[in-house]
């Protein structure tokens, strides 16, 4: 009989890329996910994409969840994907939550990041997705 | 003599013995404090009759209330770069808005220039882009200082930011006992909450007392620091958190100054106060009557003030950001409106009220103009002008601020534990409350114990999208080259001169730096000069992150 398999948790790096220092959100998310059962890793603020990507892969992240709410998304998102590119790490999924208006989240789906969460939306569907995403998890 | 009716006894039996909603939805104020169905004099008993324009100031610092002058109507504003926020500031102006505020972009907020490499994508977005005394003089041209008065949301770089608005009104011809205006530069509150800090907090103090020293004597109309709870509020804190936060902090400007050798009478006057104006509306006209009488009683016991202008706590409100919805973003007239109701009946100096469009980005001009249209249909159409504190005796009232205060001086208690504000930062302790506070509210609001409408029920499943306002990206390049040109033009030799005369007085702790950021402002010296200047000396700061 073999042993039972235990799931890993997913690992997620969490992160405030750019300038902006509003961080309740991505707080509050953070311990969302800790509750929910995932391995979060918050790197703090005013991080660089490379320094997101970097902790991503140190850090053996799934899963980078992006936080922004200075109306710079259209620049460091994109840049985020470019820096896993560079990387050869576009195994990791990216999300994003924040001010991003609706347009802006059709365009930057179109890049590669997997969903944008705006103000607003309850913990348990941003759990309920991650879920969905990593059934395994 | 009247007949008494009132009998608590049968009230209470016919209360207990009826039916109530069992809906589950919270009775407690969004912040926690439990309210009870009924207050009646009970609740009073122990009150003594206060006035406005008298100590202890709860029912408001002026005698005339809002007969004597109505509160300033302040729409902060601005966005891409200073030739656009200077027409929208126009604008403004021309429909009946009667002072300023500056909004600045990140880069601006983090004293960098647009040039910079992490100013990508940042310029213009969030408020207006300032790198140079050039794009300050295009900010404010035709705007006369002696005139209008303005505030300057800005603080680890607050100082060179002032230096700049100096300088134009010298430019003007305007001297400066007459230029009026406020800058927030409340340093504590960016460890605390909204994280815009950039050197260590031991430099950071002393560049607001120096700017606060030199105010003193140079510009003795100007609102040195504007001590903020409008960020602790909007970061996740309780009502009673932001007050007593931001009184505590108030409180350790004051120790600095006194440190520094100055009267506690010299600057006191000029220190004002900013504050959330939450959706639970009695909570937050409690918060504001309680924040006076804490800072009235503390000012002339704890301090020994004697001028009576130093016991009286001014403040400025703005409607809570973060009670704003992307769903149904029209409702947002109404909250907004309920939130500065609650403003003026606290009795505020000035107040900004929030577009229904600020939740998703920058006001465009209709929705900015729709939001001080709600401040003048308050002052002007609703009667609440014409009566000073018309809440004061409320039984429920007067019983929410006594318990306001009470919260208020337990929190003093821990922060005083913990050593002061600066050693409470350093271990975390506000970043903590406030998290945990946070993490409360959107846990009730996941099992319903809190509606938001259009958000957690009454959804409308198919919305039209809002026009928004989109910022250029041609200003972000226009920006960029703006500076560049500013530092080909300018004169090298008197700016090498004074970014050197900065960089000494910097390594010397008891020189003032402000004479030398006016000087280096003349010169054209850059924002992310200045500032690059003092971080070689004073380094930067960062924070461990605590989920």
């Amino acid at each position: 009989m073999s042993p039972a398999v235990q799931a890993k948790p997913l690992r997620i790096v969490l992160a405030k890329v750019g300038l902006d220092g509003h961080d309740r959100g991505v707080k509050v998310v953070a311990r969302a996910l800790r509750d929910a059962g995932f391995e979060v890793i918050y790197t703090g603020l005013r991080q660089t994409p490379a320094m997101v990507v970097e902790a991503a892969l140190q850090e053996d992240a799934q899963v980078i969840g992006l936080s922004l709410h200075s109306g710079a998304h259209m620049t460091l998102f994109p840049a985020v994907m470019e820096e896993l590119q560079k990387r050869q790490a576009t195994d990791i999924i990216v999300f994003g939550g924040g001010i991003v208006p609706e347009e802006d989240i059709s365009e930057l789906k179109k890049q590669g990041v997997a969903e944008i969460f705006t103000p607003g939306t309850p913990l348990e569907q941003i759990v309920g997705w991650l879920r969905k995403r990593f059934p395994e998890s | 003599m009247r007949v008494k009716y009132a009998d608590p006894d049968a009230w209470q039996r016919a209360y207990d013995a009826a039916p109530k909603r069992d809906d589950r939805i919270e009775t407690s104020t969004i912040s926690g404090i439990p309210i009870d169905p009924l207050y009646t004099s009970a609740a009073t008993r122990d009150l003594v009759d206060e006035l406005p324009g008298q100590y202890p100031y709860t029912r408001g610092i002026h005698p005339t209330g809002y007969r004597g002058r109505l509160w300033t109507m302040r729409q902060f504003s601005g966005f891409a770069t200073a030739k656009e926020t200077n027409a929208r500031y126009k604008y403004l102006l021309q429909n009946g808005q009667t002072g300023l505020s500056v909004a600045f972009d990140m880069p601006t907020l983090m004293g960098q220039d647009s040039d910079a490499p992490t100013s990508r994508g940042e310029i213009g977005h969030c408020g207006v882009a300032i790198d140079s005394l050039a794009d300050m003089e295009t900010l404010l041209d035709g705007i006369p200082l002696d005139q209008v008065t303005s505030s300057m949301t800005i603080n680890s770089p607050a100082a060179i930011l002032l230096a700049m608005y100096l300088v134009v009104a010298e430019k003007q011809g305007v001297s400066w006992d007459r230029v009026g205006g406020t800058l927030q530069n409340d340093i504590l509150k960016e460890y605390i909450a909204q994280k815009e800090y950039i050197f260590p907090p031991a430099p950071s103090m002393r560049l607001v007392i120096d700017s606060i020293e030199y105010c003193a004597r140079e510009v003795p109309r100007w609102n040195t620091v504007s001590v903020s709870g409008y960020h602790i509020r909007e970061a996740g804190s309780t009502a009673a958190q932001e007050l007593a936060f931001t009184l505590a902090d108030g409180f350790a400007y004051v120790d600095a100054c006194i440190e520094r050798g100055m009267q506690v009478d010299d600057f006191a006057p000029r220190l004002s106060f900013f504050f959330d104006a939450h959706i639970d509306f009695f909570e937050e006209i409690a918060k504001f009557r309680a924040a006076r009488r804490i800072w009235a009683r503390h000012m002339r016991e704890r301090y020994g003030a004697q001028n009576p202008r130093s016991w009286q706590l001014r403040f400025h409100t703005q409607t809570a950001g973060v009670s704003l919805t992307a769903q149904q973003p029209e409702l947002n007239i109404a909250r907004t409106a309920v939130e500065a109701l609650a403003a003026v009946l606290g009795g505020t100096q000035s107040l900004h009220t929030n577009a229904m469009d600020e939740v998703l980005a920058l006001p465009t001009d209709r929705s900015a103009r729709i939001a001080l249209r709600t401040q003048q249909m308050l002052a002007y159409e609703t009667g609440t002008a014409n009566t000073i504190d018309p809440l004061g005796g409320s039984y429920f009232m007067e019983a929410l601020t006594n318990r306001m205060e009470e919260e208020a001086e337990a929190y003093f208690k821990r922060i005083e534990e913990h050593g002061g504000v600066i050693p409470a930062i350093e271990a975390g302790f506000f970043q903590k409350e406030i998290a945990d506070a946070a993490f409360r509210y959107q846990t009730e609001l996941e099992q319903r114990q809190r509606v938001i409408v259009g958000v957690n029920d009454f959804i409308n499943e198919d919305e039209e999208p809002l026009q928004i306002l989109r910022i250029s990206p041609q200003a972000e390049q226009e920006q960029v080259e703006r500076v560049r040109e500013v530092r080909r033009k300018r004169d090298a030799a008197q700016h090498a001169k004074a970014i050197e005369s900065l960089r000494k007085a910097a390594q010397s702790p008891r020189e003032n730096l402000m004479p030398h950021i006016v000087d280096a402002v003349r010169a054209y010296a850059t924002e992310g000069e200045i500032m690059g200047t003092m971080v070689d000396v004073f380094g930067l700061y960062t924070e461990k992150a605590i989920i």
